[in-house]
């Protein structure tokens, strides 16, 4: 194809000279083909024996229709098209009761929850949505319906689409009688590492531990609501917990992810102190973790290490962690950084002011990905930044992989390691939508 | 019409089809949406996107400009990335909130090439057709915009055709393409152009010196209509699938070669016989669907068969029997009385508790994207009985 030959200029700044938060211009967006971040199809399919209706227009059913259909779960997904006549005759609570009705009847079952998502159109027409769910709270009284949102016209305005999918995914849990020695992990799309010291910190203080990733009925689910904390690390998790706060009388613990020593041990010391939980040996666990990125470090010797916004909430942290541990980050993809970002955002501007900062949907980035000669000699941290540097090598990282804590530290080092020995098969694993949704 | 799908999917969308079918005319396509279009266009209707390069992308359209109305940030932007990247055009492709606010497409592109000098487009979609009328719309376009008037006379014995309305949404990337361009040209014809895979922009600006076009989707109709009106060039409504009918298919464009008449190759049904042992429906896009209809009708003396189009089709790609609708209800009466069905499997859930009913899957990639992609079947010439053979 006969395509105008692009400089770079644009795509790249030395962080000394990146604005916060945004560190580029908005303009037309470009998306790269890296599609293992989940949707919120993929989110609300953690509702377990529950049903999803979406009810948008065809060109924005076409591709939460094929996520479902792509995990295996199409027969949980169900769909009611808004046409021009329903937004010119204003008959939008009536096609949503109606369709509801209708789809009840051919399922021949009743789910245990409907997840209904509603889309900008019905936000901008003042589609009465209390009224409708009012409606079909009646008329279906086992089920159990809750409010979802396709209206990505928000992002930049109100709460995002993905927070106000976690805010919605535990919007069903019935109140109950409160258990003391119960927490939940909530707003994240992995379980938490198995060996993280976080999880064991409430283990041996005697608390069931639980998280929607490992639900598998609706009445795990609903034994959620017996919790009397929720711990949330991810941003987008926030509102979630801040509303369990307020609607279940659920105490809400924020630990954001962390990269730095001391700001993972404080958070837990603020845990520990909350519920009395017992502490770890935070100097033998900073040893071994300390170990970990040294060799890790050796291992990735002569490589450059790129990190993108999807592998973690938090990817100045990480970019700082692993520069002061001898890795030579060269570069990080992200169209704005996070508020949790900002101290790591300052030092790095002090310290290692020409790290690279790339945008992810400059309309010039296709092009460059497209036209630039593969970099072997890139260790990548995310999808995207696998695919704009053109590497088999790397960390199949999304949104930190649940790796929390200094133990989460090790085990990504460990996966850095695997990755810089392992090519893998960037152009189909990166491809796969909602990476590890399937399990 | 309740406008339930209570188990079965849905097709791409006219913004799609906008962009699938500029996709290698080096210009570039905007859709004007908040975001979504974007993600859904590259991961399930656009299988170039790893490896073909193309400069499609969204707008951003944010709450505030919906609602002030605001299409200067749009036109700015456009003509920011347009000055850097210096596309040959430019196209708009709308979404359902542009439809909402009242986006004035051709006027916004009119804005937006007197500031850049680039020749632009708009385009009116909201989101709420098929792929059929986007691609459709987008095609005819470019050929009345850019198609010169004057070209040079024809050169050589050989009958030359265009095929039109030939995107990955019907035809995929699995050979099908190739294995079309090389039928023709084995059989004494030379392929001037192909709208849009496979050619430069040269020859898709050569269109005109070609004897006759071939409609081989719905998506090429408008730009048959187009170039007729253009240049007088007649066409031919077929796909060349199965051997009997690709032969017939041939011998028809070389007819409307000579006598400048269009045909429809799709609506003469063969004379009906008794005892007819199998009620076929063929789900999909019309052309193909109703080739495939004529080449079981040609090469296996089928009857019965009908073709369920839930996409957009002209009424006359379609015989008397057929269905147009994408309505669920519609299409679950038609397959009741069905004893065999060609269709992409995600139409599958639709007879799931039928065990009488045969099915044969056809991936159609406008369907289920790239679900089934590596079982799209060659359909072209002689492919097709074979993949007939295999499945009955």
């Amino acid at each position: 194809m006969d395509l105008h030959k692009v400089e770079e200029a644009g795509t790249s700044l030395p962080i000394s000279k990146a604005p916060f938060p945004s560190p580029f211009a908005s303009g037309v967006e470009y998306a790269a083909p890296a599609r293992g971040t989940w949707n919120i199809v993929h989110v609300g399919m953690l509702v377990p024996e529950s049903q999803q209706i979406f009810v948008c227009a065809q060109g924005c059913l076409r591709g939460v229709v094929l996520t479902a259909a792509e995990m295996g779960a199409a027969s949980r997904f169900s769909t009611i098209t808004v046409r021009e006549n329903n937004v010119l005759d204003g008959d939008m609570e009536d096609l949503i009761l109606d369709g509801t009705t209708d789809i009840l009847q051919k399922l021949q079952r009743h789910p245990r929850a409907l997840l209904i998502y509603t889309s900008c159109i019905h936000h901008f027409i003042g589609c009465d949505l209390e009224y409708v769910y009012k409606k079909l709270r009646e008329r279906f009284p086992d089920i159990d319906f809750t409010d979802c949102y396709m209206n990505p016209i928000m992002r930049k305005s109100k709460m995002s689409p993905d927070a106000k999918m976690r805010q919605q995914l535990y919007s069903l849990l019935k109140p109950r009688r409160q258990n003391g020695k119960s927490v939940n992990i909530i707003g994240n799309i992995a379980e938490i590492y198995p060996s993280s010291e976080l999880l064991w910190m409430l283990r041996e203080g005697g608390f069931r531990v639980r998280d929607i990733c490992w639900c598998r009925t609706y009445e795990e689910y609903q034994e959620m609501a017996e919790s009397c904390a929720n711990i949330s690390w991810n941003p987008v998790a926030v509102p979630a917990g801040q509303t369990l706060q307020e609607r279940l009388g659920q105490a809400h613990y924020y630990l954001p992810i962390s990269y730095d020593f001391e700001e993972i041990e404080k958070n837990l010391r603020s845990l520990s102190q909350a519920l009395q939980l017992p502490l770890p040996n935070f100097a033998k666990l900073r040893e071994k973790a300390e170990r970990a990125l040294h060799r890790a470090a050796e291992s990735a010797k002569g490589m450059a290490v790129s990190i993108d916004y999807t592998a973690t909430p938090r990817p100045l942290g990480l970019a700082k962690l692993l520069l002061e541990y001898g890795f030579q980050v060269e570069s990080v993809y992200a169209d704005s950084f996070t508020a949790e970002d900002k101290p790591e955002y300052e030092w790095l501007r002090e310290y290692y002011g020409s790290l690279a900062i790339h945008p992810t949907a400059h309309p010039k980035m296709g092009l460059l990905a497209a036209s630039s000669k593969p970099r072997e000699d890139v260790l990548a941290i995310g999808q995207k930044a696998a695919y704009f540097n053109g590497t088999s090598h790397f960390v199949n990282l999304i949104e930190g992989g649940g790796l929390y804590g200094l133990e989460g530290i090790c085990e990504l080092c460990s996966q850095i390691e695997q990755a810089v020995w392992e090519e893998k098969d960037t152009k189909n694993i990166i491809q796969v939508k909602g990476w590890g949704c399937c399990g | 019409m309740k406008q339930t799908e209570s188990v079965l999917s849905t097709y791409t969308a006219d913004v799609s089809g906008v962009c699938s079918a500029l996709y290698e005319m080096g210009g570039m396509t905007v859709m004007h949406d908040a975001s979504g279009c974007n993600s859904t266009y590259n991961t399930h209707d656009e299988p170039r996107w790893y490896d073909m390069p193309s400069m499609v992308y969204i707008s951003g359209l944010s709450e505030i400009e919906a609602v002030m109305g605001d299409e200067e940030k749009l036109v700015n932007d456009i003509c920011e990335a347009a000055n850097d990247l210096q596309p040959r055009f430019i196209a708009i492709a709308g979404t359902p909130i542009p439809m909402m606010m009242g986006t004035d497409f051709p006027g916004v592109a009119r804005m937006i090439e007197r500031r850049t000098g680039i020749p632009s487009f708009g385009f009116a979609t909201n989101g709420m057709h098929s792929y059929i009328s986007g691609a459709g719309k987008a095609l005819a376009a470019v050929a009345r915009r850019f198609c010169p008037a004057d070209l040079p006379a024809k050169r050589g014995d050989r009958l030359s055709v265009n095929l039109l309305g030939v995107t990955p949404l019907d035809f995929s990337v699995t050979g099908n393409v190739e294995c079309m361009r090389q039928y023709f040209e084995d059989n004494g014809f030379t392929v001037i152009s192909c709208w849009a895979m496979g050619s430069s922009w040269e020859e898709l600006m050569q269109a005109g010196c070609a004897d006759v076009n071939l409609v081989v989707s719905s998506c090429g109709l408008a730009l048959a209509e187009t170039l007729h009106q253009k240049y007088g060039t007649p066409y031919v409504v077929g796909a060349p699938l199965g051997e009997k009918f690709s032969s017939f298919l041939l011998q028809q464009a070389a007819q409307s070669a000579r006598d400048k008449k269009c045909r429809n190759l799709l609506i003469q049904a063969p004379e009906t016989v008794e005892n007819q042992d199998k009620d076929i429906v063929i789900i999909g896009e019309a052309v193909c669907a109703g080739s495939l209809r004529c080449a079981l009708e040609s090469g296996f003396g089928a009857r019965n068969v009908r073709i369920l189009s839930p996409l957009e089709a002209s009424a006359q790609l379609l015989r008397e029997g057929d269905c147009f609708s994408a309505e669920e209800d519609d299409i679950f009466a038609v397959l009741q009385t069905a004893r065999c069905i060609i269709a992409d499997p995600l139409y599958r859930r639709a007879v799931r508790k039928n065990e009488s009913v045969q099915f044969i899957d056809l991936p159609h990639e406008g369907c289920s994207g790239r679900i089934y992609r590596r079982n799209i079947p060659l359909l072209v010439g002689a492919h097709a009985d074979d993949w007939f053979k295999k499945g009955f």
